[in-house]
């Protein structure tokens, strides 16, 4: 199996290498013929390896492939380890991979940077592999900063663009302070329980109980705290999450594939592998909770104002991390992977729809700018309402499913705060059929508001971009349905996630499961489905029946609508704090500690003060023989009056 | 030959650079090949230390001693160790880098400054392989003066005050070492210095001949606030007198604290293992702010490979945190850590100096501002100058992460503190490498001159792609270098650890 594991990583890498440096020599066709074909292999063989480990119960993988580093009794290498989880997350990335390398055929057709650009997701692919096929923190890590750095390469793929390369600088940062506490979580990791490897570190969590550091905190509350930081930044959530809306500056298939799908639920992930230490933190699990929840209800009424179709999604996919951060806080790791699994479908769909209305549109990405396209393009309207049903959990869809179970494992949470948790994740299944819908109706329905010339080339996209939105509007419809049984509560993760006793969510949650037909009847009789109805039927009338009380609305409560329109004042206060800030304190520091103090008065001054002894002492060289005689004999004198009148001079006891 | 192979490394290019000076700047194409084969082939012998080295002694190899000056037992003592082999051979291999990359660049006084550059390779060489404490001190100071003409000569505008500055600021540090090794001389009798190494003294004896030495190599290193020479010759060199500044001689005061300092006076090390490690963090911390203001792109690599340069001090005053129960190998990770950060360094920096450089001789400009939308124009010298912006920031994979990795793992141990301070260069780091990256690379043209810019040429090409491969396969694959060195660090940890008193 080792091998078939070393493939899966290694052909993606191989395509981005022959794609990055011999992709001119290749041409257009073989490289992406390559690339894909790369990306293939590892699909067919992820499919495989979870047929391996989940359907048949294949015994775990954990080995090192070669050693990193070796001191003392120190083993740093690196390894995989393969077990239902990781299978779960091959299957996704690799899936989700190889339709965004076909869709990117028609969307980047006439890009110049067309083979970079295959390279680069290839490259996105591989390193993502490497993420979730870890078995030590190195790597894990390793793979943290490799999909970073590929996203900071994409989001700046139009280098030309102002916006993007201040979006990917900023990405870059906001990640790297994410990855900073991650990185002395890490470290934490290594010193009490002596060891980078996943499973050494999780024998020996024991020797943690009752350790207390940086005066009197739980040693584990703050590893997790800290590594948690780093799921933050990478799962983009409140307040590291404002990279996320910057990075809809990329192409549009990579905002489907890293800043939707794969990379962004690289938090999540890593959460859930580290299920063994999270169950011993009530504490940590709490913020977490709390940290989702928040972003999940305020980064979605975000979504309300945005006009931008890809800010629309973007703004939804950070109230879906969000969603699923909390079911981690809730101890449902494997809900939160199983919304991680559906919502990387779903979300892909509903950008690559995007994506496929925006080719249509020459680049506009207005909504107020579009209107009644679904006539013109039947594919991508069919589809991404399927997205969208699937994204607002209307009953019997994939999201529907997974985030029904959320909000059902926050109901039988005992953490602190879940109650408010609770309703917080209620009214975001309102909020998110509102803007979903709003959207959704913007786009495909009412009255076209789209230009002469612009309408008149209006058509639906090339068959490499509608292929892949059909490929994945079948699991947006269905996956939910298939895999909620065995993945909830017949043990398809159980060998990957630990959840203690005490933690009693996902326990009630297998004794209320009777089976995933029965929940769509259910659904009529609960709360969240009638906010959902009442979401789908506030976009209907402020979208297409009384398109002016939006406006209306927007005057009335124009404090409201400032907040949001400003973001919270987020990026404002970045900006001024950290930006101007540290640019202040870093010329401060230069000119006037720096340069002035150090340089200027301490450095330069010893050569002054050398200077001005010399010229000082110069005049008495005359080079007169005379006045050198006169000085001998008066220092003498002086010297000889000292000598003799000093206080215990024995010439005086005479 | 086996016998006498350091001594051939060492004055094979010194001699080699007399050849060349003999060649004459007349002679300008011919003299360039000459130095670069024998460039080459001082590197090729330097190797075969590599291939011949035992990692599973502590003890000094390829030993070679004879008679110098005989009235005050001074001799001609050379060996190297796990400490020093790497950073011989960092030194070959950069040579050949910076004479390859003067090739049409250096048209003024050609042969002499190839020389320049062979001459200071033989003297480097024995600064890290010198076991008399008077060799050492003597290649020390020599290894000064073609640095010193190096910027003198082909340097820029201000190159006069550089120079000086930085002759008079290292040569000051470099005197008190000298009176500490003469005390030493007096009291064991011997200018060994692995006889130093087991002289008795006590803390105060210990505690002056530390601080003499702290002068020497701090200076060096640099360390705050001893380090404002640096920017000054950074910017005044011409580009391969940065490269080698930055890549080597930087590493002379890391290795000093590596062969002198700890084995030395360990418990005055230990005594003001607070003190530096403090200063290292300032390195790190203050200097990565100073650095992000910067205008002028060799300025803001120096003030960065002073703040890199702040994780090799840093690593190696950790390690008085082995004295914790069962934190031994936290200070391993410091200790090796540093060795590693110093080798990486020596592979980033002469990247990031040559990447400049490559700039700086089509445009003569320095200055951030006069770029922007450099991709547009040199998409393959795009590709490698953010490849080692990003070693610069320590991106995983790429060997800057290596050693930064293992300090912070290992300081974290000494103290939580020192490794929260030190990690901030993650998001500093990157945000100076990276804003300088966008400000030169990204955006659309602003300045016609950028636009005219010729990509790489095929010279160019093979040094960055040589130094492009060093950074990735020391980033993915550490081990090797590890293993050479961790028999003598083991030995040196022990040392250090070890009282005199």
């Amino acid at each position: 199996m080792e091998n078939i594991y070393l493939i899966i990583a290694l052909s993606p890498l191989l395509g981005a290498i022959l794609a990055g440096f011999f992709g001119s020599v290749l041409g257009r066709t073989a490289t992406h013929t390559i690339t894909i074909l790369g990306v293939l292999v590892s699909t067919v063989l992820s499919l495989y390896v979870f047929n391996h480990h989940v359907l048949e119960s294949g015994a775990v993988f954990n080995q090192n492939i070669y050693t990193w580093m070796q001191i003392g009794n120190l083993n740093v290498s690196v390894g995989f380890l393969i077990d239902n989880l990781t299978s779960v997350m091959l299957v996704v990335v690799s899936f989700v991979s190889l339709m965004v390398h076909i869709y990117t055929i028609g969307y980047m057709h006439d890009d110049d940077g067309y083979t970079k650009f295959f390279s680069y997701i290839s490259l996105f692919t591989f390193s993502m592999f490497m993420l979730v096929m870890s078995n030590n923190f190195m790597q894990l890590f390793f793979g943290w900063e490799a999909v970073g750095l590929v996203s900071y390469l994409l989001i700046g793929f139009w280098h030309h663009k102002e916006s993007a390369v201040e979006a990917n600088l900023k990405a870059f940062l906001v990640n790297r302070v994410g990855d900073f506490g991650f990185l002395l979580g890490i470290a934490l990791v290594l010193m009490y329980f002596g060891s980078l490897d996943y499973q050494e570190v999780f024998t020996n969590l024991g020797n943690a109980t009752g350790v207390t550091i940086l005066g009197g905190s739980s040693l584990i509350t703050v590893v997790c705290l800290l590594l948690f930081v780093g799921a933050m930044g990478k799962s983009a959530q409140v307040p590291l999450h404002v990279w996320l809306p910057g990075s809809m500056e990329g192409p549009t298939p990579i905002s489907a594939l890293i800043h939707a799908a794969t990379m962004v639920t690289a938090g999540i992930f890593m959460v859930s592998r580290m299920s063994p230490m999270f169950e011993l933190s009530d504490m940590a699990l709490t913020v977490v909770m709390i940290v989702g929840a928040i972003t999940a209800l305020f980064m979605g009424l975000l979504g309300i104002v945005q006009n931008d179709i890809k800010k629309v999604v973007a703004y939804s996919t950070l109230s879906q991390l969000g969603y699923m951060t909390v079911a981690l806080g809730v101890s449902a790791y494997s809900v939160a992977i199983f919304h991680l699994m559906t919502h990387a479908f779903f979300k892909a769909l509903l950008f690559l729809g995007a994506g496929s209305v925006i080719v249509a549109m020459h680049h506009e990405q207005d909504i107020r700018k579009m209107g009644g396209l679904r006539n013109k393009m039947p594919i991508t309207y069919w589809t991404a309402l399927i997205g969208t049903l699937a994204l607002i959990g209307f009953p019997g869809f994939a999201g529907f499913y997974s985030k029904d179970m959320i909000i059902e494992a926050v109901h039988f949470s005992s953490l602190p705060y879940a109650g408010w948790v609770y309703y917080a994740v209620v009214a975001g299944v309102f909020i998110t059929a509102f803007y979903s819908l709003r959207m959704f109706f913007l786009v495909f329905h009412g009255e076209s508001r789209v230009d002469h010339h612009t309408a008149e080339h209006l058509h639906e996209s090339a068959p490499s971009i509608t292929f892949p939105l059909i490929a994945l509007a079948i699991p947006s419809a269905v996956i939910g349905f298939l895999t909620i049984d065995p993945m909830l509560f017949n043990g398809w993760l159980d060998n990957a996630i630990t959840v203690a006793s005490s933690h009693v969510s996902m326990a009630e949650l297998k004794h209320e499961f009777h089976g995933a037909a029965s929940m769509i009847p259910h659904a009529f009789v609960t709360l969240p489905f009638w906010m959902m109805v009442g979401g789908i039927a506030a976009a209907w009338v402020f979208s297409l029946y009384r398109t002016q009380w939006a406006d209306t609305i927007q005057k009335k409560f124009h404090r409201t609508n400032y907040v949001l329109e400003s973001l919270y004042g987020f990026d404002r206060f970045n900006e001024i704090v950290f930006v101007n800030g540290i640019k202040k304190l870093g010329n401060l520091l230069w000119k006037v500690s720096d340069m002035g103090l150090i340089d200027n008065m301490v450095v330069n001054g010893s050569a002054r003060l050398v200077g001005f002894i010399g010229r000082v002492v110069r005049p008495i060289q005359t080079g007169y023989i005379y006045h050198y005689a006169f000085f001998m004999i008066f220092s003498l004198l002086i010297i000889l009056t000292w000598v003799l009148f000093a206080g215990d001079n024995p010439l005086l006891e005479l | 030959m086996e016998n006498s192979l350091l001594s051939l490394l060492i004055w094979l290019p010194i001699i080699g650079g007399v050849l060349v000076v003999m060649v004459g700047n007349e002679r300008a194409n011919t003299a360039r090949w000459l130095s670069v084969a024998i460039s080459i082939i001082v590197f090729v012998i330097s190797l075969s230390l590599w291939t011949g080295f035992d990692s599973s002694t502590h003890l000094m190899q390829f030993v070679e001693k004879s008679s110098w000056i005989s009235q005050f037992n001074i001799n001609y003592h050379i060996g190297i160790d796990g400490i020093s082999m790497p950073l011989i051979i960092l030194t070959t291999f950069s040579t050949v880098l910076v004479i390859v990359a003067g090739w049409e660049v250096i048209t003024r006084r050609t042969a002499h400054y190839m020389a320049a550059f062979l001459m200071m390779e033989g003297l480097i060489i024995g600064v890290f392989s010198a076991l008399d404490a008077i060799l050492f001190y003597a290649f020390w100071e020599a290894s000064l003066i073609p640095m010193l003409l190096i910027i003198g000569i082909w340097g820029g505008d201000n190159r006069v005050y550089a120079a000086v500055k930085f002759f008079l600021y290292t040569f000051l540090g470099s005197v008190f070492m000298l009176v500490s090794l003469i005390y030493m001389y007096t009291k064991g009798g011997s200018f060994s210095i692995l006889d130093m190494h087991n002289l008795d003294l006590t803390l105060a004896e210990q505690s002056y001949i530390f601080w003499a030495f702290f002068m020497a190599f701090a200076v060096k290193v640099p360390m705050f606030p001893v380090h404002t020479w640096l920017p000054d010759a950074h910017v005044q060199a011409p580009t391969g007198g940065s490269v080698i500044l930055a890549a080597i001689m930087l590493k002379m005061g890391g290795y000093g604290f590596f062969r002198f300092s700890l084995p030395i006076t360990p418990d005055a090390s230990l005594e003001f293992s607070d003190v530096v490690i403090v200063l290292s963090l300032i390195a790190i911390v203050y200097i990565g702010f100073v650095a992000l203001v910067q205008r002028d792109m060799k300025k803001l690599i120096a003030y960065s490979s002073i703040s890199h340069m702040g994780f090799v001090t840093l690593g190696v005053f950790a390690l008085f945190l082995a004295f914790k129960p069962g934190a031994a190998e936290g200070a391993l990770l410091g200790l090796e850590g540093a060795m590693v950060q110093m080798i990486s360094h020596g592979f980033i920096s002469a990247a990031m100096f040559l990447v400049v450089g490559v700039l700086y001789d089509r445009l003569h400009s320095r200055e951030i501002s006069t770029y922007g939308g450099v991709i547009n124009s040199m998409p393959k010298f795009t590709g490698f100058a953010v490849l080692f912006a990003m070693a610069n920031a320590g991106l995983p994979g790429t060997s800057g992460f290596v050693g930064e990795f293992m300090v912070i793992l290992g300081a974290l141990q000494a103290n939580f503190w020192y490794a929260f301070l030190a990690a901030t260069t993650l998001i500093v780091g990157a945000a100076y490498t990276l804003w300088m990256v966008k400000r030169v690379f990204w955006g659309g043209i602003t300045n016609p001159a950028v636009e005219t810019l010729n990509d790489i040429n095929g010279r160019e090409f093979a040094i960055l792609a040589i130094l492009a491969l060093a950074v990735l396969i020391m980033g993915l694959y550490p081990q090797p270098v590890i293993e050479v060195m961790h028999t003598s660090i083991d030995h040196l940890l022990h040392q250090a650890l070890t009282s005199k008193l």
